[in-house]
């Protein structure tokens, strides 16, 4: 009885210690995955009927097998191409022509870019030989030139961003009155500029 | 001053004996929630950066598909051509639509049309295996794709 007295309390001191280096463990070692990217919808398999679109609509951009880029016949850098994207989509050349004018474009007009938004389309042929960044790249400038030219109305007509209000629309803890709004004022900022990305299949280009 | 001391001895110890059942319980907490993917990534899996991106919402609505070379330990086999990793397998791009179908066929009715697949592409991978997927996705009228990337500013990778 006496020896028993003698032993020690086990201390659980240390219990707390080694519980928080195994929560700190798990907290670090559990990555949370990415699942963030850049949307896009690809074209269907049906066969549609060609569309005749006149060549000053059509913003043609190349990317060759050594990642180099060339817009409408001119090599250009990366860092050029969303500020080219934005002044062709937001040309509103039609206002010369007194043909469907864009009342809200704040371009040049320059005769020889495109109409009018609704119209203008941006073509991405890749070779089959370009890496992978450089494309996603180049698909992220064009994103960020129509989300500029789509922030700028969605501001002028509805006070807000429209990155921002599409958020908003997928944010779960929007309610659903909300939602019907957004949707309705998204809808009305992709009408002014519908996002028009053809890509060729990428071909081996000589 | 012998007052204060002997109030002191009065106060018994704060027991700290709970501390350990809470911190267990937070982290059994962690445990059950963070998912760890137990697929294992057998390809370099490099995503490029961009900033105009959106968050993939509800995962049950995603299906993976990962490319890029074989890891170091499996390049020695397969050699450092580009791979697709379906699953926990590496595949051939003539699989991608069955197996995207079979993924289809596992969800509930009402998402099936909502499906989105998600590219886990390395930045290093060349477009041709990237648009061979795309083509096959497209014959199986799977059309919305996302570009799954990290978040970042990408002119900044150009070096």
């Amino acid at each position: 009885m006496a020896r028993n007295n003698e032993i020690p309390e086990v201390n659980a001191g240390s219990m707390a210690d080694i519980a928080f280096l195994l929560l700190i463990f798990f907290l670090v070692t559990a990555t949370i995955q990415t699942d963030m990217g850049l949307n896009r919808k690809l074209p269907s398999k049906e066969p549609t009927p060609p569309i005749l679109v006149n060549e000053r609509n059509i913003l043609r951009i190349v990317l060759n097998k050594n990642d180099q880029l060339m817009v409408e016949s001119e090599i250009m850098g990366i860092d050029e191409l969303r500020a080219t994207a934005i002044s062709f989509l937001d040309n509103g050349g039609a206002a010369q022509r007194a043909q469907e004018p864009c009342n809200y474009c704040k371009g040049t007009n320059d005769p020889a870019s495109s109409d009018n938004p609704s119209r203008a389309i941006i073509s991405l042929s890749s070779d089959r030989e370009a890496t992978y960044g450089t494309y996603v790249m180049v698909q992220n400038e064009l994103t960020a030139a129509y989300n500029t030219l789509r922030n700028r109305e969605a501001q002028r007509l509805f006070h807000q961003d429209f990155v921002e209000m599409e958020r908003q629309y997928f944010d779960p803890q929007t309610d659903k009155a909300a939602k019907k709004k957004l949707m309705e004022n998204i809808l009305a900022i992709r009408e002014l500029f519908p996002m028009q990305l053809s890509e060729a299949e990428t071909k081996q280009i000589q | 001053m012998g007052n204060f001391r002997r109030n002191k001895k009065k106060l018994p110890a704060i027991s700290t004996a709970s501390l350990p059942d809470i911190v267990f319980m937070l982290l059994f907490f962690f445990m059950t929630v963070t998912t760890i993917k137990n697929t294992p990534i057998l390809v370099d899996n490099n995503l490029p950066k961009a900033d105009q991106i959106k968050k993939l919402e509800m995962k049950e609505r995603v299906i993976e598909i990962y490319v890029g070379k074989p890891t170091e330990e499996l390049s020695k086999v397969l050699g450092s051509e580009p791979k697709i990793q379906l699953d926990d397998r590496l595949a051939h791009v003539n699989e991608v639509a069955p197996y995207v179908l079979s993924e289809i066929a596992k969800r509930p009715d009402a998402i099936r049309n909502t499906m989105t697949v998600s590219l886990k592409v390395d930045k290093k991978v060349k477009m041709g295996i990237v648009s061979d997927i795309k083509e096959e996705l497209r014959k199986v009228n799977l059309l919305k794709v996302n570009y799954t990337t990290f978040e970042g500013n990408q002119l900044s990778q150009l070096q």
